[in-house]
């Protein structure tokens, strides 16, 4: 059997096409969100709220409640929201409040699950919530539609607000001055990446998720001189590496979440050889 | 009627002071230059005006029917960040949030703007350059053409020399005369004293805690008390 006959053999299975459309979606919104993200310098702030994430699924889970995207989404929400509304006369610094946080919540849901769990095999757990490796495979419909949603309202929010969120990106001080409402706009922000983050806690799992928004990002960066060009390569990439990921990870049996995050740093890798080769031609031309 | 005055204002951070005493009314095709050594406060001072921090107390306001949105702001040039990937015309068309009011996307207008903008400071051949790219006199004109792509009424200068060599300095005056002439008002901060002075026509020096007129600059009125 072929690799595209056994492909199309698995993709009759409805949880197989459910994965995939999950995965792009997701791939999708935080490679949009990444670039902006990676200029404000808070690449870890997905790391973080998806710590967060991981202590809410721990109640959900001890509390036996089945959808736990519910438990989840909110309390991330607000978790982001908490994080960027401290602003900068706080006493604890960004970098410091990202720490505590993400820590602090691991610990509890590690502690919830360890102590409360009603399965025996805890690490085994931890370690499908940590790196998502089947978790994506045993999507409800109602996951799916929920993501799709989801991710309608990211896409969207982000294409209306695509011309003010370069503003605050490129120059906060400059948006302040010129009457933009940046607290509003980072809030917003800060609610769509954690939706974004929820959403993605299912596809690679809540360690892996910082590679899904900041590599596809870094990676166009290295060949796209335009914040355009960069978000609309970074969003190509990122969905591309997703369901190129998957299939691999379908025919080769490998985990989801590291096959797909190993495909974004190949990806990666080749676009710094590109930007490079065509630096030193441009160099060689001038 | 001045574009923007103040009166008594004390300006600082979190409750605690740092110029008081500051008055002064800037109006159409007038520029006030704000001196000082360093930590005198000509930074605390220019971004209240601006809007980015509250005053401690005192009036501070708009006259002529300007608002926020009619004040375009050069910041530093030092501070542009190094490795962003925007093009030049990205960064020219950004000055136009201000004019977006609702509007989710940049109108024919506002592209128009943002093109004349950079036609003024010479940059448009540059449109397609990476912003990242280009030396420090040319990402300042570029920033110019950003402040002035919102057709603003009153322009703030934050260091507007700082890091740029001799020629591209006096091409910013000779830009700034121009505006002068069709009347925008001025506000600029900074070091190069020698430069800024001819072209001003009030001059605040910030020292100890306080705020002064110092008199008598080419077509200077110097006037302590305006307003």
């Amino acid at each position: 059997m072929t690799a595209l006959e056994q492909l199309s053999l698995y993709l009759a299975y409805p949880f197989v096409v459910n994965a995939l459309l999950v995965g792009a979606l997701v791939a999708l919104c935080s490679s949009l969100l990444g670039t902006t993200l990676v200029m404000k310098r808070l690449s870890y702030i997905g790391d973080g709220l998806s710590h967060v994430a991981f202590g809410a699924y721990a109640v959900a889970a001890v509390a036996g409640i089945t959808r736990d995207l519910l438990v989840i989404a909110p309390v991330t929400v607000i978790a982001a929201v908490l994080l960027l509304r401290r602003g900068q006369s706080s006493k604890v610094k960004g970098d410091a409040a990202i720490a505590m946080m993400s820590v602090a919540a691991l610990a509890a849901g590690y502690l919830l699950m360890n102590v409360f769990g009603a399965r025996s095999n805890i690490s085994g757990d931890v370690c499908t919530t940590l790196f998502g490796s089947t978790s994506i495979l045993t999507l409800t419909v109602f996951d799916v539609a929920l993501c799709a949603v989801l991710s309608v309202a990211v896409v969207g929010g982000f294409a209306l607000l695509y011309n003010r969120i370069f503003a605050v990106t490129f120059d906060e001080g400059f948006a302040r001055a010129s009457g933009l409402p940046v607290d509003r706009c980072n809030l917003i922000v800060a609610a769509m990446i954690a939706l974004v983050i929820v959403v993605g806690m299912s596809l690679v799992g809540a360690l892996l998720l910082s590679a899904l928004v900041v590599f596809p990002a870094l990676a166009a960066m290295r060949v796209c001189r335009t914040f355009k060009g960069v978000t609309i390569l970074a969003g190509i990439i990122g969905v591309s590496c997703a369901i190129a990921g998957m299939a691999v990870s379908i025919l080769a049996s490998t985990p989801v979440g590291s096959t797909i995050v190993l495909m974004d740093a190949g990806v990666f890798a080749l676009l710094c050889l590109v930007g490079k080769l065509r630096g030193r031609v441009l160099k060689d031309g001038r | 009627m001045a574009y923007l005055f103040c009166s008594d204002l004390c300006v600082g951070y979190a409750g605690k002071p740092v110029v008081e005493g500051i008055s002064f009314a800037v109006g159409a095709g007038e520029m006030l230059c704000i001196v000082g050594e360093n930590g005198s406060g000509k930074s605390t001072l220019l971004k209240t005006l601006l809007g980015l921090i509250p005053p401690l107390s005192g009036r501070l306001g708009f006259g002529g029917g300007m608002g926020a949105q009619e004040v375009g702001y050069l910041p530093q040039g030092d501070k542009a960040q190094r490795d962003f990937p925007a093009s030049v015309w990205e960064v020219a068309l950004s000055g136009r949030v201000s004019r977006l009011g609702s509007r989710p996307f940049f109108s024919k207008a506002d592209r128009a703007a943002a093109e004349g903008a950079l036609a003024r400071v010479g940059a448009l051949p540059l449109r397609d350059e990476a912003f990242a790219t280009l030396s420090g006199g040319q990402q300042q004109r570029v920033f110019l053409a950003r402040a002035l792509a919102s057709e603003p009424r009153l322009l703030a200068l934050d260091e507007p020399t700082t890091g740029l060599d001799p020629e591209s300095s006096e091409t910013l005056y000779r830009e700034i005369d121009g505006l002068l002439t069709e009347g925008v008002g001025v506000i600029a901060v900074t070091h190069d004293i020698a430069g800024a002075l001819p072209h001003a026509t009030q001059v605040l020096l910030l020292a100890d805690g306080r705020a002064s007129f110092v008199g008598g600059y080419a077509h200077g009125t110097g006037n302590g008390g305006a307003r």
